[in-house]
């Protein structure tokens, strides 16, 4: 190996960990925070490991809001999301992929309106919706707006439409009716899609705010992204509190993430190739 | 559209034959298509394209509270223009992403290109960049705030040592916009290096050993072959970059807050449209401005899109 291809891996190894270390920080600043007591949080200069580990504000913010529920309202709020959005998009992509029926483009303009317009457009006559049925603090308000996914019909379609035909003239050969074709043949075939969609919506539905903001005021009824805003609201300044309120919100989500990271940086670099 | 799909698989030649038999075929499947897409396309005209006429409805209406809505015309359009703080408000969103979309869209092309390149533990670096992505923004809004405390801060205590007064940089209207672009650059590295990493790997590497033997330096080989290889990726990462820019709202939501003197300086149109849509319930207006923001967005993609065509090459 010559030198200077030796110094280049150096440079671009030295940018990458301070790359790196400026992308970490925030988060290992949010752990020793929450670790600490109040009086240590404020002391000048900080403290970088303090002396005493404190659990006790992982403790006292689990007591002060109901993040148990908060747990299960996420989980809720994804798992419907993700599932509306792998059964009903797929069925839509399919059957504009692959079907020929009359009006197939002209109908396919209404997916491609929703996917132009920016959220905030619907936001106030979704809630009128969701105050007209009585839903407000519930889950179903929450999951309403991700029911359909135009985004995820689009991405789908692509897909199926990149899947060659030989595959279905087989099944229909052997006397598939279409949603044999579809559920048998064409859905096992696309399960890289379907995990790209499925991560997509989850992450989607879990860092929004201003929908649940909007429809679900009761505490109880939060998901963990509002249910952090109102703990702020509460203690603005009890930082080490407000940290490990943090940790609790962000660590689900992260210990998937390591877990499926293929499937994550895969989906996520699919999102944006099949645009 | 695809061509050369065998989408009507069932009007291949053998299938044509006008027996009655066939049309029923036929018929069934158009039947299952309709089938298929009717709860997509029931729940897209309930939950979006009616109530995108409401808006539009209501952006000429006055509404207070649960109240009916009594039609306006202009009105809520024309107050626009004198209204001072919209005003204001459209420029924050503006500045936000003019600063905020080049940094975002130049720094991750620089790491994209860096792990691109044959080096060991690029995985290791992939993970970490992309942790912010999966991390809830409130919890960021929270963890950046407390960084950049004035007191107790950690960046202020690190200037500090390099005898640097920092600034106050949540509630200094001088210095809030920046720090949200600071923040909002953060968040979103790691989802545009991913989608611009796959973008590069597929450029065939003959393209670089030819460019090689031919003498080209590294940085002629990036302006010449990578940019214009990668420039459809590119274009996306600019494209959603700019419009979830122009959409900010969770970080001044969370890291600003109602009561901050910076406030006025910092906040965004989708934040406006939240206080007047849900704080002080005058959803007509709220419309009025999401309709104001569609069509500055409009504007921006337009823009964009007339640009793409001097630097995007599509193969």
């Amino acid at each position: 190996m010559k030198n200077s291809d030796i110094s280049e891996k150096i440079t671009i190894h030295t940018i990458l960990i301070v790359g790196s270390f400026i992308m970490v920080l925030p988060f290992i600043w949010m752990f020793l925070t929450s670790i600490k007591s109040l009086a240590v949080s404020m002391q000048i200069p900080p403290v970088i490991f303090p002396k005493e580990i404190i659990w006790k504000n992982y403790v006292d913010v689990w007591n002060k809001l109901p993040f148990s529920q908060f747990y299960i309202n996420t989980i809720l709020l994804v798992l419907f999301r993700v599932l509306f959005a792998i059964t009903l998009c797929s069925m839509a992509a399919y059957s504009f992929a692959r079907i020929k029926f009359p009006g197939r483009d002209l109908i396919f303009m209404i997916v491609l309106i929703q996917l132009m317009i920016p959220s905030q457009l619907f936001i106030i006559p979704q809630y009128l919706i969701v105050v007209k049925l009585a839903w407000l603090n519930t889950i179903k308000a929450l999951v309403l707006p991700g029911i359909v996914n135009a985004f995820g019909t689009f991405l789908l379609r692509q897909f199926f439409l990149s899947l060659p035909a030989e595959l279905e003239e087989a099944g229909i050969l052997d006397g598939c009716n279409r949603w044999q074709l579809y559920w048998k043949i064409m859905m096992p075939l696309a399960k890289s899609g379907l995990v790209a969609l499925s991560i997509f919506t989850a992450i989607y539905a879990w860092k929004d705010l201003l929908w649940p903001l909007v429809v679900n005021m009761s505490i109880e009824k939060m998901p963990l992204s509002a249910g952090l805003a109102n703990l702020q609201g509460q203690y603005t300044t009890n930082y080490p509190q407000l940290m490990a309120g943090s940790i609790f919100a962000i660590t689900p989500m992260i210990i998937l993430f390591f877990f499926f990271q293929k499937q994550f940086i895969q989906g996520i670099a699919t999102t944006g190739s099949k645009n | 559209m695809a061509k050369g799909n065998k989408e009507d698989i069932s009007v291949s030649p053998q299938t044509m034959q006008r027996s009655k038999k066939n049309w029923n075929k036929k018929a069934i499947d158009y039947a299952w298509g309709y089938f298929m897409i009717a709860p997509t396309i029931i729940g897209l005209l309930i939950l979006n394209i009616w109530p995108l006429i409401q808006t539009m409805y209501l952006s000429l209406c006055k509404l207070s509270g649960f109240g009916s809505a009594k039609f306006i015309g202009f009105d809520n359009y024309i107050k626009m223009f004198h209204d001072k703080e919209l005003l204001k408000t459209i420029l924050n969103t503006v500045e936000y992403t003019i600063l905020s979309v080049p940094i975002a869209v130049v720094l991750s092309l620089i790491l994209a290109v860096l792990l691109n390149t044959n080096i060991k533990y690029k995985f290791i670096y992939r993970t970490l960049y992309f942790i912010p992505v999966v991390s809830t923004p409130a919890a960021i809004a929270m963890v950046w705030k407390w960084l950049m405390n004035y007191d107790y801060g950690l960046i202020n205590y690190i200037l500090s040592i390099f005898k640097i007064d920092g600034p106050n940089w949540i509630s200094d209207p001088k210095f809030a916009l920046f720090s949200l672009v600071i923040v909002g650059v953060w968040s979103c590295l790691g989802y545009n290096m991913v989608i611009l990493l796959a973008g590069l790997q597929e450029i065939p590497k003959t393209f670089y050993e030819a460019a090689e033997i031919d003498g080209a330096k590294s940085i002629n080989k990036f302006f010449l072959i990578t940019i214009p290889m990668v420039s459809p990726t590119l274009f996306f990462v600019v494209i959603t970059t700019l419009m979830s820019s122009l959409q900010i709202f969770d970080l001044i939501f969370m890291m600003i807050g109602n009561t901050n003197p910076a406030l006025p300086n910092v906040q965004s149109l989708v934040f406006l449209f939240y206080r007047y849509s849900f704080f002080i319930s005058n959803k007509g207006y709220g419309s009025a401005i999401a309709i104001l923001l569609f069509m500055i967005i409009m504007i921006f993609t337009l823009i964009q899109l007339l640009f793409q065509k001097k630097w995007v090459h599509y193969e």
